[in-house]
C-alpha cells in the first residue's frame, strides 16, 4: 500500500477522526450504542454505505452539475441505504430488527455526505472508496468504544454475555439506568473527546476570540 | 446508439439539457438497484418472517427449546380458523394458509368496526381469525391467539397465550411494531413479558379485568392478578396493549370462543 493511501485510510480513525475531530454523526452514535451487538452491525452497515457510495459518486464526479449535486449525492446514498436494509432483511433478520429505523437514518447520517462532498467530488474512485472505508472505520472504532462503556455499566454484559452478575439476578453490580439512556453517549463521548485531545493536543481548536486584559483592570484605578 | 449519450455527456455540466438528464439517468439506474434488490431478496425475507412469526407463537407459548428447529417445535402446535361472531371453528379455508393480516385488509373478508367498538384503533378486522392450540394428545393445553392494536405510533402486531381453562396468562408478545426504542419499544423486553404470565384476564363472572397500571404492581394489593406494571416513558404504548387486549377478549373479540372452550373444558 503506497504511503497516501496508507494515510487516507488510517488518519480518520484518530488523527481525523468524524466523531470526536469533525463531531459528525452524533445522533446515531446516541441510538445504536446501548448494546455492542448493534453498534457492531450498525458500523458495519455505515462503513459499506459511506465506501461505495463515496466511490460510485467520484465515479459519476464529472458529470454532475452543480445545482443538483447534494440531491445527486442524496439519491445515490438513499439507494444504497435501502439496498443494506434489504440485504440484512434478507440475512440477518434478528438483528435488523432491533436496528429497526436506524439503517434508514444512515442517510441522514452527516459522516457520509460530508465525505461525499468533501472528498469524493473532487479525488478517484479508488482513493475515495478508502476514505469512506476509513471514515466509517473511524466511526465505527467510537461506536465501539461508546457501546462497551454503555452496555457493561449499564446492563452488565457484553454481546449479550453477562460480565457482572446484576443485584436483580443476585449478583453484587447494581446497574447504571442512566448508560442505557441517549445522554450518557454524550457524556463518554464528551469525555473520549477530552481523551483524544490530550493525548494529541494539536486537535485542539483556536479559540474563535479572545478576552483581552487591558482596560477592565486598569480603569479602575486610573479614576 | 452512444453518439447520443456522448453528445450530452460533452455538454457542459450545468446546461439545463445535461442537468435534466443527469437526473433522469440517475433516478433510473437507482430506481433499477432498488426494485432490483427488493425484489430478488423478497423471498428470503418473506421465509425470514414466517419463520419469526412461529418463533414468536413458540416463545410466547413458552415451548422454545435449545437445539430443536422451529419448525419441528411448532409441529406440536395445531393451527384452526375461527368465526369469531359465532365462536365456532370453521372449514371451509385451510388454516395453514389462511392470512389474517391479508383477509383484513380485504373488502370482502373483513367487517368494518364502530368508531365506539374500536377501542384498539384498528379500524377493521378479518371475519375469520387464526387461533393456535397447543395439545397434549386430544387435550387443548393452551391457546394461541394473535392479537394486534395501536399504540404510539404503530400498530402492534402479537400473540397472547392462554392456558386451558382460557383466562390464565401463559404469555404475551410483540412482533411487529415500530414503537420508540428503549421507551415504547420495551414491550419486547423479556424481563416485561415475564410480568405477565400467571396474570388473569377474565374475573369470575367473566368481565375482562387486566390492566396496565401506572408505575409496579404490589403483589399484596386486591387485584393483583389482574394488573400489570406499565412501561415507564410508555404510557401510550402501555395503554394500546391494554385497549388492546380489552379489544380483543371482549364481545367485540374472543369472547364467545374462549366461552365455548371454558364449557367444553368443564364436560
Amino acid at each position: 500500500m503506497n504511503p497516501e493511501t496508507k494515510k487516507t485510510l488510517v488518519e480518520p480513525l484518530v488523527d481525523q477522526n468524524p466523531i470526536t475531530l469533525q463531531i459528525l454523526g452524533i445522533c446515531s452514535a446516541l441510538a445504536v450504542t446501548t448494546s455492542v451487538k448493534t453498534a457492531l452491525l450498525m458500523s458495519v452497515a455505515l462503513t459499506v454505505v459511506t465506501a461505495f457510495s463515496s466511490a460510485s459518486i467520484s465515479s459519476v464526479r464529472h458529470h454532475i452539475p452543480g445545482s443538483i449535486r447534494i440531491i445527486v449525492q442524496m439519491t445515490i446514498i438513499a439507494s444504497l441505504v435501502i439496498v443494506v436494509d434489504q440485504l440484512l432483511k434478507a440475512f440477518a433478520y434478528d438483528t435488523s430488527k432491533q436496528l429497526s429505523v436506524f439503517v434508514g437514518l444512515i442517510i441522514t447520517n452527516c459522516i457520509v455526505m460530508g465525505r461525499a462532498e468533501a472528498y469524493a467530488m473532487k479525488n478517484g474512485v479508488k482513493d475515495s472508496f478508502i476514505d469512506g472505508l476509513g471514515n466509517g472505520m473511524g466511526y465505527s472504532l467510537i461506536l465501539i468504544i461508546v457501546a462497551v462503556f454503555r452496555e457493561l455499566l449499564g446492563a452488565g454484559s457484553l454481546l449479550g454475555y453477562k460480565i457482572f452478575p446484576l443485584t436483580t439476578d443476585g449478583g453484587w453490580y447494581q446497574s447504571n439506568g442512566m448508560m442505557l439512556l441517549p445522554p450518557s453517549a454524550f457524556f463518554i463521548i464528551g469525555l473520549l473527546i477530552w481523551a483524544v485531545r490530550t493525548w494529541k493536543p494539536e486537535q485542539n481548536e483556536e479559540p474563535d476570540f479572545k478576552i483581552h486584559e487591558s482596560h477592565v483592570h486598569g480603569s479602575a484605578e486610573v479614576h | 446508439m452512444f453518439a447520443p449519450i456522448q453528445k450530452i455527456l460533452d455538454l457542459p455540466n450545468d446546461s439545463v439539457k445535461k442537468t435534466l438528464a443527469v437526473a433522469v439517468a440517475l433516478c433510473l439506474v437507482c430506481s433499477v438497484l432498488v426494485s432490483g434488490a427488493a425484489v430478488v431478496l423478497k423471498p428470503m425475507q418473506d421465509q425470514n418472517k414466517a419463520l419469526d412469526k412461529k418463533k414468536n407463537i413458540l416463545e410466547i407459548a413458552g415451548l422454545m427449546e435449545e437445539g430443536k428447529s422451529i419448525d419441528e417445535l411448532f409441529s406440536q402446535i395445531e393451527p384452526r380458523v375461527i368465526d369469531m361472531t359465532t365462536g365456532e371453528y370453521v372449514t371451509d379455508v385451510d388454516p395453514v394458509t389462511y392470512d389474517q393480516r391479508k383477509a383484513s385488509n380485504d373488502p370482502k373478508q373483513n367487517i368494518q368496526l364502530k368508531k365506539e367498538n374500536d377501542i384498539a384503533g384498528i379500524k377493521r378486522r378479518a371475519k375469520y381469525t387464526s387461533v393456535y392450540l397447543v395439545k397434549d394428545g386430544e387435550k387443548i393445553k393452551s391457546i394461541i391467539l394473535p392479537v394486534h392494536g395501536y399504540g404510539l405510533w404503530s400498530t402492534l402486531y402479537g400473540f397472547l397465550a392462554l392456558k386451558n381453562d382460557a383466562k390464565t396468562v401463559v404469555g404475551l408478545g410483540f412482533y411487529e411494531h415500530a414503537e420508540t426504542p428503549g421507551l415504547g419499544g420495551e414491550v419486547d423486553n423479556p424481563e416485561w413479558r415475564k410480568k405477565w404470565i400467571g396474570k388473569q384476564v377474565y374475573n369470575d363472572s367473566g368481565e375482562v379485568m387486566i390492566q396496565v397500571i401506572k408505575g409496579s404492581v404490589n403483589s399484596g394489593t386486591p387485584d393483583a392478578e389482574y394488573k400489570v406494571d406499565g412501561l415507564s416513558g410508555a404510557t401510550l404504548t402501555s395503554r394500546g396493549v391494554e385497549n388492546m387486549l380489552h379489544y380483543w377478549l371482549g364481545k367485540q373479540g374472543y369472547d364467545k370462543y374462549l366461552e365455548n372452550i371454558r364449557k367444553e373444558g368443564a364436560k
